[in-house]
């Protein structure tokens, strides 16, 4: 196969990409550090005040941003495969909009939670979301086209993010609830990257084991059957899967758009379309992606933090028309 | 076809409408966080109140509930034009990134001139109206095929981005903003009507007086847009002309409404549709009704959203969201 050259060039430019971007990430921030002590830091020796400073609130930032870029853009490549729309993302799908909704609520139930708490709360969130929007795709005979899935997406957000809005405004939580949701990764601790991280890595890996079977239920179900695959099984341990990536990255970062959409597709453009190498590949981009957007927003208006949320937003705009662009005719 | 039965209905459904808002405005007047009995309205109107109550009543009610209608009703004539020149159903300014884009010429000008002056508020419409036009000629260009006509699905997409990337630019400008000025930039993208005084009332009415019968006068042209494009150029149509005529007057009654009532999704898109279901697609009857549906929506859900949560409210666009939200799903699953 032809293109399993193309995977094995590019997982190693995207790898050196990634440790690249690292350091970079490492070494630019409000206080100027030279590569040396950067690499002093992740190396763990010669403490001394700069390098205590990076491995304490740098490093554990610079990790959770590789750790959110890989979960939604494995998600995305996940949800793109299993509803075969080029559009799915789990911002679109209703996942971040479900989470929003039951941290909002758990937020005014139990304001004392733990961060498990908000994990949990997280998790619950993004499948109830993703449940709305995928249940009535199937109430609908014959389910919905591209487009109208996007659509309903952007309508049980919108429903849910009003009604969290709402919530929270009514019981005073609105700003509680904001520092969640548009937190970005300021302030990003060890401990937190400790509990997410697992979910993460773990989610990552069970859909690079799931990845050869995904490629086969992204051409048809009946081929997938055909092939003797319980397609049920299949998709429900995915569905598990993206819940877990994209809750998890909620809760991290609160509410981002556009990378679970436009990762896959950069990484089908370079590897083609086998799962196998589009998930790898995938979860490396996001992680570059967002190191870089969050490098960004450390620096644009340093020593203030820019909304990471807004920067992705910007940098993602151009790919977006890009992909509108070159589907739209498959799309309607 | 157009018999007297037919107009017969479009009547009863106009004079009902128009009931309708008048009793909701009773309401509306009547309700609030500061009690004026639903008995006191009538003396008051007729000038026998207290001075309190002529306050509470022409001072802060009146030019709200005026508002109100008037956004709404700018927003549904917007929301059915940009439908005909899409040829789209689900084309609406919220959705497709013009009420976005209002936002972020607001906010860059209220870093450049923060909030200070009398003329302030008359500036806003204009500046929302720059901003949007500048979205929406945006939008044109990249959803253009080769052969230079706009291709209705796409246009919707690059919208759906243009939308999120736009808030997106808007948070980034914002964080340069003050602290005061971020709350009411928030505020404002919540869809908080902020606009709430007289000025506001004038500041607006002009761009709903002038625009909205302006479109139902030429609504026939706008008929011949759903046609297909073979025969509106038989019927001797400059379709082009048409086209951007009627965009023009939708992004400006698009940006005239938000300036004053901050981001309001969705009425453009439930309007026009409970309109069409009542009297059909055809534009000189469904226009008006549409207007007045979308004055009532608006008025009902910030009457809804003032009440709720005491003393601060509900965003009247948060409920129109979770009106809005349901019926447009319930569109996508029927058809």
């Amino acid at each position: 196969m032809g293109s399993k050259k193309a995977f094995i060039v590019t997982l190693i430019l995207s790898t050196i990409g990634l440790i690249v971007m690292f350091f970079v990430a490492m070494s630019f921030g409000a206080l100027d550090n030279t590569f040396s002590e950067a690499l002093n830091a992740i190396r763990l020796n010669e403490v001394n005040e700069n390098t205590e400073i990076l491995i304490e609130i740098r490093m554990p930032r610079a990790i959770a941003a590789i750790l959110v870029g890989m979960a939604l853009a494995v998600s995305g490549a996940i949800m793109q495969g299993m509803t075969r729309n080029p559009l799915a993302d789990p911002g679109l799908f209703g996942l971040t909009a479900g989470s929003n909704l039951f941290l909002s609520i758990s937020l005014v139930a139990f304001p004392a939670m733990s961060y498990v708490g908000t994990i949990a709360a997280c998790f619950l969130g993004a499948a109830f979301g993703a449940f709305l929007v995928l249940g009535l795709s199937m109430l609908k005979k014959g389910g919905f086209s591209p487009i109208r899935l996007v659509l309903a997406g952007a309508a049980v957000s919108s429903f849910l993010f009003a009604l969290s809005q709402a919530i929270a405004i009514h019981f005073n939580t609105s700003k509680s609830m904001s520092m969640w949701t548009s937190g970005g990764l300021g302030g990003t601790s060890w401990e937190a990257v400790k509990w997410i991280a697992p979910f993460i890595l773990i989610g990552t890996f069970i859909a690079i084991l799931l990845s050869r079977q995904l490629t086969i239920l992204s051409l048809s179900d009946e081929v997938a059957t055909g092939l003797g695959q319980n397609t049920t099984f299949i998709k429900i341990a995915l569905f598990i899967v993206v819940v877990m990536l994209a809750g998890s990255a909620v809760a991290l970062v609160g509410n981002l758009v556009f990378v679970g959409l436009l990762i896959p597709h950069l990484a089908r453009r370079l590897v083609g379309n086998d799962y196998r190498y589009v998930i790898p590949i995938s979860a490396l981009l996001g992680g570059i992606f967002m190191l870089l957007a969050d490098t960004i927003a450390r620096n644009i208006n340093a020593p203030y933090e820019t909304s990471l949320v807004a920067v992705v937003s910007v940098m993602a705009l151009p790919f977006f028309i890009y992909v509108v662009k070159k589907g739209a005719a498959e799309l309607s | 076809m157009i018999d007297a039965k037919y107009l017969r209905r479009y009547w009863t459904i106009v004079g009902g409408l128009i009931a309708l808002i008048f009793v909701t405005v009773f309401i509306s007047l009547s309700l609030g966080s500061s009690d004026v009995s639903a008995d006191r309205i009538i003396p008051i109107l007729l000038g026998q109140g207290t001075e309190q109550e002529e306050f509470i009543v022409y001072t802060l009610r009146m030019p709200r509930i005026v508002i109100t209608l008037l956004a709404g009703m700018a927003l549904a004539v917007s929301g059915a034009i940009f439908q005909s020149v899409t040829k789209n159903d689900l084309a609406e300014p919220g959705i497709i990134g013009i009420n976005a884009g209002a936002g972020v010429a607001v906010t860059i000008f209220f870093l450049l001139f923060p909030a200070s002056g009398e003329n302030f508020m008359y500036a806003l419409p204009i500046v929302a109206f720059v901003g949007a036009g500048i979205t929406t000629a945006i939008i044109f260009m990249l959803s253009r095929d080769k052969n230079k006509t706009v291709h209705p699905t796409r246009f919707i997409l690059v919208g759906v981005g243009m939308s999120m990337a736009l808030s997106g630019l808007n948070v980034v400008l914002m964080s340069s903003a003050e602290q005061q000025q971020v709350d009411f930039i928030s505020e404002w993208l919540s869809g908080a009507i902020w606009g709430t005084s007289w000025p506001f009332v004038i500041a607006l009415l002009p761009w709903v007086l002038i625009l909205v019968p302006l479109a139902i006068y030429f609504s026939r042209y706008l008929d011949v847009l759903n046609l297909s494009e073979g025969s509106s150029i038989g019927l001797g149509v400059s379709l082009n002309k048409v086209r951007y005529g009627f965009l023009v007057i939708a992004v400006a009654l698009a940006a005239a409404a938000v300036s004053v009532t901050g981001c309001i999704a969705f009425i453009g898109l439930l309007a026009p549709h409970i309109a069409r279901k009542l009297v059909g697609p055809r534009n000189q009857y469904m226009l008006p009704v549409a207007t007045l549906i979308g004055g009532w929506l608006l008025l009902a859900a910030d009457t809804i959203g003032r009440n709720l949560a005491l003393p601060e409210g509900i965003p009247a666009g948060i409920i129109v969201s979770l009106i809005g939200a349901p019926y447009l799903i319930y569109l996508l699953m029927r058809d």
